[in-house]
């Protein structure tokens, strides 16, 4: 079983998002990075895959500038056994298709069984990466999973639906599957995992000889939203900011 | 301009953001095809011949009688190549997520998701966990946008008369290759969320799964329930249940005490229908104070022992 884990580095949630000044994107030079949360738990989810069936490989794919190797040799730590960097210098947010057809370019000659990604990116959000590149490769998809088990030549999943429904779909192999957040608890890469990483292969590609088909989209600006209602900014002291949510639960919202 | 509207139903009715994409078509374009698929449909097609739009059009088959990605990908692809819309469009569902990125790639034609407004010829879409936004735009003549709910009133739905038709694919084993199983609902806890009037909802500003007692004592002094939006659910930090959002319940309270919550729009479509919305949270860009009536800027960890300690007291 040879497994495909696509994770992206993006900005962490604590770090700060300073409009660039084309005002299409984010000034990356002061930007914390951290694996996109939801692709942490696709991580675990290969992880747990190869360890129930006692065999199988795990490589990490990412792609971005240099600073992504830094979430492949995380994933390699936790234990994925190779990485692949998929180098991308220019700025590629805005278009899931030509990312993905680049991916797929990457990923055709490995022959993967199954491609794990997480549901969406915590940057552009687009959802898309898994299930594009899954189609472009020919593969079966399923997304939002929230169970796996895998058989011989099929993978059966657990869909999360709407409104707390469920559904189970069988998908043959290869496939690729896009994994809801929380279904299982992340580890912390081990020292030994960490020391170990070290020595794992990591191998570039560079996109120059990757097909490159034309951009079909494009973010034209990037604006802070604007408040839609007049709010009431409660500050200062303590004392003071207890006090006027009593107040206001008490006299304007009249709940207690 | 040409638009084709696909629709989602179940159990017999027409999705909420299905009626609202209608709307938005209406909106974008002047002649609409709405399309159905699947088993079940007979009141969700007599609603669309009752709107303002240019036709219905079905498809049956057997391959289809229950949703899968392979076959509805496959169909829209046909439709689409059929009738060559200028924009397709469909509400912004799990079901959308799952097969129109596939319609995306067979047809080479972006997908812009998660559109929350429309500014003349750029979708607009909220980016780094709701703290920006972005306005988005297609490059190529053919578009594909799912609108998040809310973005388009289903009041705005303008009514009238049209046909439907039925639309044959052609759709065989090859194409359709996975098998999927009956939906099905798990037990549910014995908390009603929806008709709660006094909601306590913790985020992930609660820091750690220690402090969740916090918000129940809350509830417990004020006489309000308890919910939660995602990550605090994904951490295992509290039952399933009690989560607010498009995975989980849509609620209305009188009052939505949100204790750090960021306020992600996946969480906002679940509780905008509050009538008060009071948010505390130590981020002061958090997109939650958007939607808030009254904005605490401060840490939840030092305010609502101190707010339970004084309400105790009075």
């Amino acid at each position: 079983m040879k497994i495909a884990v696509l994770v992206k580095q993006v900005p962490g949630s604590e770090s700060s998002l300073p409009i660039n000044e084309s005002n299409d994107w984010i000034d990356e030079s002061s930007i914390t990075y951290v694996m996109n949360p939801p692709d942490n738990f696709a991580l675990e989810e290969a992880l747990i895959i190869k360890e129930k069936m006692g065999s199988g490989e795990i490589v990490v794919v990412s792609m971005g500038p240099s600073r992504v190797q830094k979430v492949i040799r995380e994933g390699l730590a936790k234990g994925a056994d190779r990485g692949i960097h998929i180098q991308e210098d220019e700025n590629t947010e805005t278009d899931p298709l030509t990312i993905s057809e680049r991916f797929t370019e990457a990923l055709k000659s490995e022959n993967f069984d199954l491609i794990l990604t997480g549901l969406q990116s915590d940057d552009t959000g687009m959802g898309q990466t898994g299930v594009l590149i899954g189609e472009m490769l020919g593969f079966s998809t399923a997304t939002l999973v929230i169970e796996t088990d895998l058989k011989q030549d099929k993978i059966r999943v657990k869909r999360e639906l709407e409104s707390g429904w469920f559904q189970w779909v069988e998908l043959p192999l290869p496939a690729s599957i896009s994994i809801q957040s929380g279904l299982n608890t992340p580890r912390y890469p081990s020292l030994k995992g960490i020391m170990s990483a070290k020595k794992k292969e990591i191998k570039t590609f560079s996109t120059s000889n990757l097909a490159r088909g034309a951009k079909i989209q494009a973010i034209d600006k990037i604006f802070i939203p604007t408040a839609s209602k007049q709010t009431e900014v409660i500050d200062g002291e303590l004392d003071h900011v207890v006090g006027r949510i009593i107040d206001i639960m008490k006299s304007e919202v009249k709940v207690i | 301009m040409n638009i084709l509207v696909v629709i989602e139903h179940s159990q017999g009715s027409i999705h909420r953001l299905s009626k609202e994409a209608i709307v938005g078509a209406q909106n974008l374009g002047d002649t609409v095809t709405a399309l159905v698929i699947g088993d079940g449909s007979e009141e969700t097609i007599s609603f669309l011949k009752g709107c303002d739009i240019e036709r219905v059009l079905t498809v049956d088959h057997e391959l289809v009688e229950s949703y899968n990605a392979d076959g509805y990908s496959e169909i829209v692809r046909q439709v689409i190549e059929t009738i060559s819309p200028e924009i397709v469009i469909a509400g912004h569902t799990y079901q959308t997520r799952d097969f129109m990125p596939r319609v995306s790639a067979k047809l080479r034609i972006p997908f812009i998701p998660d559109v929350v407004s429309v500014n003349n010829n750029s979708y607009i879409k909220q980016v780094l966990n709701a703290k920006l936004n972005a306005e988005i735009s297609s490059l190529a003549d053919q578009f594909i946008l799912s609108f998040q709910s809310a973005a388009f009133s289903e009041e705005g739905l303008k009514l009238g008369s049209c046909d439907s038709e039925v639309y044959k694919p052609s759709l065989d084993l090859s194409v359709v290759r996975s098998t999927s199983e009956e939906p099905f609902q798990e037990e549910a806890g014995d908390v009603d969320l929806e008709s709660a009037e006094l909601l306590v909802s913790v985020g992930r500003g609660i820091e750690k799964e220690e402090n969740i007692s916090m918000a129940f004592d809350l509830a417990k002094v004020i006489g309000a329930e308890v919910s939660a939006s995602r990550p605090v659910v994904d951490s295992g930090w509290i039952e399933s249940f009690r989560q607010v959002g498009s995975s989980g319940s849509n609620v209305a309270p009188k009052l939505y005490f949100s204790l750090g919550i960021s306020g992600a729009i996946q969480h906002v479509v679940g509780m905008k229908g509050a009538k008060s919305i009071l948010a505390i949270n130590k981020d002061p860009d958090a997109p939650i104070f958007e939607i808030a009536d009254y904005a605490v800027i401060g840490d939840v960890l030092e305010i609502v022992p101190r707010l339970i300690e004084a309400l105790d007291k009075s």
